[in-house]
């Protein structure tokens, strides 16, 4: 355990440190939200004006469709489950993940199936094409034959989520250090926890819905077929059965980390922390009973629309909670405005924003009118791009010196902050408008008066991309050099993290600390 | 919970990467099979013997590491949580079969068959079709009749349809698996009263009764095949009925293996002992999780059937 980092690549491809694959983790999930971005760029392109000019349809419906599963399950939860890796263990004074090949394991899964799923581009017949969420028939009957591929990329992807998923949960309930007892842990922690319940809990039901998929399209089973007796729509309840635990997935670390990052910018002890805990399981609980909102046109009975309504409805309780104590701890709180600082004032502002549109969405009546336009497409934006972008971002410039042992070039992290946070509203907030006039979402060409707000949209994402390259060359100036960070990095910061030297020795806490 | 502090990190592994590569190998292989690629059955094979390889190393390495005793307690609680929530995963993957079925019998099929919400489709596209349980018309030959692309079963596993209890083999199934969920935990209480014998003994007879089992789910899908025209697509009973039973029977070969396993470690290398038997353990956890998997299928598939 004394030995520090092998050399060359065998470090990189053999580890089992927590830290090296928590890098790993980072460095796929940011290449992964570039290529993604770049699909998203692909198809703001396209609807900078009305007319079809860049790309032929067939060929947008594939950038849809890969810019959400990418951003999905390459770039969002790869950065969670970084962000795990590095931080759960020096939180709780481990001295690893509690299954160090197994943590290895999950993430050397994740090239290969990201690899085979891009590929499918390239295959006769084009890539997945039928959304990120892959509506049977059009996956089935009337997919391309790339979708078997893409149906075993999921497979493994979900293998490596559940792998990851156990491994957290292990560390959580087993390594943390004497005095460290449950409701002593950070919220970072808690919130990883429970997410890493919902993904053993609803991965498998997604291995399951694809299976079912790929049985249809080979094997002549009749799951989605009315003619054997199935149900296309037996489809989007599996799926959202996944689907809207999954989106939690993708906010409930972003909780834990805002939560962290306030209180230190604030200079106040998080307001309300036995709340946040409970909240954040309420949500979790919440989430099982919730998935049918997504699927309100499809033709329920009444019964079914009034039940997920008012179930999606009671998410704004513990989700109100949440907004209220983080509002609270920075009240008159001697505040002071670092990078990480404006990225999750940012997050709870905006993401506010996406809930109240979430609000409007629940409302059964109402949704028949939003249903499929671009105010969904506002709305989850809004909450995934300040949400979990946005939180991942201050979580790397808030741990970043504690990483590598550098501060980051300030100015450089507020113009970031600054340019990502004008292009992110330039690009969704007319989304809102031209959604409730009508416009409908994953189209290549759009009526002749949603024209301006769209190409506002475009030039929003482009600037929005932008910042993300400056982001790259802050990351990696900040490891080459910069001034050295202490131990503290920042003024009086919580947490056992802060306890240890800048960068954080290659082995951190062999002998477990005593927390008081 | 309290750190030991002596927490057993390997510094170094090429298994996950190789397990990596070889599961690649094994579902790219498997997708360019389905498709109907040349290069599918090779690529299939050679992935598949790699994953198998990696995986025997690497349960060597964790055998030999707690061996040479550097498996504290501490790890050994981290053992029990990962196969305790394994467990949890698959038992998500079958409810999401499980929930298919229900959904299909109480909500798809009525509502195709025009109640409820469903009298204009019943009216405008499957006019005719009666919702029925097992399926034996499907709505498609309701339609079209002979012209139908997806036809009913001629006949069905439901108890309904079984002459008597006693010459009714999904009952004798019920009862060689639940009789080895029984002789498992015999061989558990043996072990860990430290007899040996007594241990190999019940683990052996457990894994012939898996064995059995799998013999008596091939003699009844080759019947089914054969006998009663059910079949894979026939129409939603064939697919829910074949996709359970077919889930589960995989799940019991994966956990026959496993108990053989440690059968012929303990017979043939003496493992185990009464406090370190966690590999045996992990398995009848697992037996027993498959077991409770086919009560549910007795009753939802067979029974209710």
């Amino acid at each position: 355990m004394a030995h520090g980092p092998a050399t060359g690549l065998s470090r990189w491809l053999f580890t089992t440190n927590h830290k090296d694959i928590g890098t790993l983790y980072l460095w796929f999930s940011f290449a992964m939200f570039m290529l993604g971005g770049v699909f998203a760029l692909v198809v703001r392109a396209e609807l900078f004006e009305p007319g079809l000019q860049i790309v032929d349809p067939e060929f947008f419906n594939q950038m849809t469709t890969m810019h959400g599963l990418i951003m999905v399950f390459g770039a969002v939860m790869p950065a969670f489950v970084g962000l795990a890796n590095w931080m759960v263990p020096m939180m709780i004074g481990a001295p690893d993940m509690a299954l160090p090949r197994m943590n290895n394991w999950s993430f050397w899964i994740l090239p290969f199936a990201f690899a085979m799923l891009v590929s499918t581009l390239f295959m006769e017949g084009g890539g997945p094409n039928f959304g990120w969420t892959f509506y049977a028939p059009l996956s089935t009957t009337y997919a391309p034959p790339s979708v078997t591929f893409f149906i075993f990329a999921i497979h493994i992807m979900g293998a490596s989520s559940i792998m990851g998923a156990i491994n957290i949960i292990a560390t959580i309930l087993n390594m943390r250090a004497p005095g460290m007892t449950l409701m002593k842990m950070p919220l970072f922690v808690w919130t990883w926890l429970i997410t890493a319940y919902l993904l053993i809990a609803v991965m498998p039901v997604l291995a399951g819905v694809v299976t079912m998929m790929l049985m249809d399209i080979h094997f002549g089973t009749s799951f989605f077929d009315a003619a054997g007796g199935g149900d296309p729509v037996l489809f989007q309840h599996i799926f959202w059965f996944f689907g809207h635990p999954e989106v939690y997935i993708m906010i409930l670390p972003a909780f834990g980390i805002v939560s962290a990052i306030i209180p230190t910018f604030a200079r106040k002890p998080l307001f309300g922390y036995a709340s946040m805990v409970y909240a954040t399981a309420s949500i979790a609980f919440l989430s099982f009973i919730v998935w049918a909102h997504h699927m309100f046109t499809v033709g329920m009975p009444l019964a079914g629309e009034l039940f997920f309504m008012y179930a999606t409805m009671l998410i704004a309780v513990p989700t109100g909670v949440k907004v209220f104590n983080w509002v609270t701890t920075m009240f008159k709180g001697a505040m002071t405005f670092e990078t990480p600082m404006l990225f999750s004032i940012a997050f709870v502002i905006l993401f506010t924003i996406g809930g109240f549109s979430g609000l409007m969405l629940a409302i059964a009546p109402a949704d028949f009118q939003y249903h499929d336009t671009y105010f969904v497409v506002a709305h989850f934006h809004y909450v995934l791009v300040p949400g979990a972008i946005f939180s991942i971002t201050a979580a790397v410039y808030y741990w970043l010196p504690k990483w590598c042992g550098n501060m980051y070039n300030e100015t450089m992290g507020k113009t970031h902050f600054w340019m990502a946070f004008v292009g992110l509203n330039l690009t969704f907030f007319p989304m809102h408008f031209v959604g409730l006039a009508g416009m409908p979402r994953r189209i290549p060409d759009y009526a002749l008066q949603f024209a301006d707000f769209n190409m506002i949209a475009s030039c929003g994402a482009f600037l929005f991309g932008a910042a993300q390259v400056m982001f790259l060359f802050n990351v990696i100036a900040t490891i080459r050099g910069g001034k050295k960070a202490t131990a503290e990095v920042w003024e009086n910061p919580e947490g056992l993290e802060w306890t240890v030297a800048s960068p954080a020795p290659y082995h951190t806490f062999s002998v477990p600390p005593t927390v008081k | 919970m309290a750190s030991e502090g002596t927490y057993y990190v390997p510094e170094q592994s090429k298994l996950p990467i190789f397990a990596s590569l070889g599961l690649f190998l094994t579902v790219f292989g498997a997708a360019n099979w389905i498709n109907g690629n040349d290069t599918g059955p090779v690529l299939f094979t050679c992935g598949s013997i790699l994953f198998a390889y990696v995986l025997w190393v690497w349960f060597s390495t964790v055998i030999s590491e707690n061996m040479a005793g550097l498996n504290s307690a501490q790890l050994k609680r981290s053992y029990v949580w990962g196969m305790g929530w394994f467990i949890f995963s698959e038992v998500m993957f079958f409810a999401a079969f499980f929930g298919a079925l229900w959904y299909v019998r109480n909500l798809a099929l009525p509502w195709l068959g025009g109640e409820g919400a469903g009298a204009a489709t019943n009216e405008f596209l499957w006019k005719g079709f009666e919702h029925t349980w097992p399926l034996m018309v499907t709505p498609d030959m309701a339609v079209n009749g002979e012209a139908a692309r997806v036809t009913g079963p001629e006949q069905n596993m439901s108890f309904s349809t079984a002459g008597s209890l006693w010459t009714w083999l999904p009952f004798w199934n019920t009862v060689v698996l639940l009789t080895s969920s029984v002789t498992v935990h015999f061989a558990h209480t043996a072990l860990k009263s430290a007899k040996r014998s007594a241990f190999n003994f019940w683990l052996g007879l457990t894994v012939g009764l898996g064995f059995l089992f799998l013999g008596l789910q091939a003699w009844e899908y080759v019947h089914a095949y054969n006998a009663l025209g059910l079949t894979l697509d026939s129409g939603i009973y064939g697919t829910t009925f074949f996709m359970l039973t077919g889930f589960h029977g995989a799940h019991v070969t994966l956990g026959t293996i496993m108990l053989l396993i440690m059968f012929l470690r303990s017979v043939m290398k003496g493992h185990f002992k009464h406090d370190d038997c966690f590999g045996f353990e992990s398995a009848s956890w697992y037996w027993h999780f498959v077991d409770v998997v086919w009560v549910g299928l007795f009753i939802f598939v067979y029974i209710l059937g």
